[in-house]
């Protein structure tokens, strides 16, 4: 008897429309991934568990490592007024030149004697090793320290632009020796900031 | 199974000479594995970039007087050390009379953990009154390094203690941790 043959059909599936459509969906995750601006000061932050993020806006940054501390504020007319308010409070007066190239850094360790010359320079070359030598954090003939005044500013800058308290929040390098920390967070309290975040890197808790 | 299928335009050669004609299908689900590798990449990593914030609060400054500050029983505080070298030096109580000589222990799930877990079931009992638990005080000395300090911190959160605060080293506890070769 002859065998009844059944008619095969393929089985292939046309995989392109699939392919164009992972590849659209990628190119649509990195366009939106921010590009990171250099750090200015490396640091290696310690791990911890907890699971809360930074919040964006209205925020200001210490990045404390090698005994230096840089400071950096979120928003970039919060940075612009901070640095009128600064230079009024020392005596410099910066052109609006200036103050545009300063509202884009994202943060910076300079005494107020050399920023002119920081903010003059190039992206890469701000950035060289041993140029930033940090924020003074001690107190010179009685006045406060250029940080406090710093940090100062940048407060009245948030509370005027966008009518919220600025948070403060505190980078460390896991290294950093604990007496450097402790005059940052005192110069903190001084001002009345007794909340601020610490800013570490993920670790899974072990149960 | 995903094919593209290019093997159209070999039909030009009618006549003497034919080039032997092969099959150029190109399976593409390698290139659909991979591309879906980069997108769960990228949707991971921009959000794990942002970087966590842990919060610390700290007692205001100008407000602590000695006399204003709440007498704790000894059975309920706990002042932890930190020495050098990842060190810890913890005791019960106060440092001119502990409830039992202070002990050295390290980091981690044996170490500060087990005793600090040991120390608010103790303290429990001890008041009898669940709400009235483990009181630490955190203690850097100035040999210690910043990520000591997120340790223990971040040991507060793990083992749930609500009510701590850092504090500064006094002369006897430095005494102490050199004595006890970790300062």
């Amino acid at each position: 008897m002859p065998r009844i043959k059944v008619a095969r059909k393929s089985t292939a599936i046309d995989m392109t429309a699939m392919c164009d459509v992972a590849f659209l969906l990628l190119t649509f995750f990195i366009l939106t991934a921010t590009a990171r601006q250099p750090e200015a000061l490396a640091v290696d932050t310690p791990a911890s568990t907890t699971l809360i993020k930074l919040p964006e806006t209205d925020i200001a940054t210490l990045t404390v490592g090698r005994g230096k501390v840089f400071f950096g504020v979120k928003g970039q007319n919060v940075r612009a007024l901070t640095l009128e308010k600064v230079g009024s409070a020392y005596g410099i007066t910066f052109t609006p030149e200036e103050i545009r190239r300063f509202s884009v850094m994202e943060s910076f360790g300079v005494p107020i004697g050399n920023l002119k010359q920081i903010i003059a320079m190039e992206g890469e070359q701000r950035n060289k090793e041993g140029l930033q030598t940090g924020i003074p954090a001690d107190s010179v003939n009685g006045r406060a320290s250029e940080l406090n005044e710093w940090i100062l500013q940048s407060r009245y800058a948030t509370q005027e632009l966008n009518n919220k308290a600025m948070r403060v929040s505190i980078k460390g390098d896991a290294q950093e020796e604990y007496p450097v920390i402790k005059k940052v967070i005192d110069i903190l309290q001084v001002q009345g900031i007794n909340k601020f975040s610490l800013i570490t890197s993920m670790r899974a808790t072990e149960k | 199974m995903a094919e593209l299928d290019t093997s159209g335009g070999g039909k030009h050669k009618g006549g003497k000479v034919r080039s032997k004609k092969q099959s150029t299908r190109v399976d593409l689900t390698a290139m659909v594995d991979l591309a879906f590798l980069l997108i769960t990449f990228f949707m991971l990593t921009t959000t794990l970039s942002k970087p966590q914030a842990m919060d610390l609060a700290m007692p205001d400054k100008n407000e602590e007087q000695p006399e204003t500050r709440l007498n704790v029983a000894d059975t309920r505080s706990m002042t932890i050390l930190l020495g050098s070298k990842n060190k810890i030096e913890w005791y019960m109580g106060t440092i001119e009379k502990p409830l039992a000589p202070p002990e050295i222990t390290s980091f981690g799930r044996d170490g500060i953990r087990k005793v600090i877990l040991e120390n608010k079931k103790k303290a429990i009992v001890a008041t009898g009154d669940p709400k009235k638990g483990l009181i630490i005080l955190i203690k850097p000395s100035e040999k210690s390094n910043y990520r000591n300090l997120v340790d223990i911190l971040d040991e507060m959160k793990v083992t749930d203690v609500s009510q701590y605060g850092i504090g500064d080293i006094f002369e006897p506890e430095v005494e102490l941790l050199k004595r006890d070769n970790i300062y």
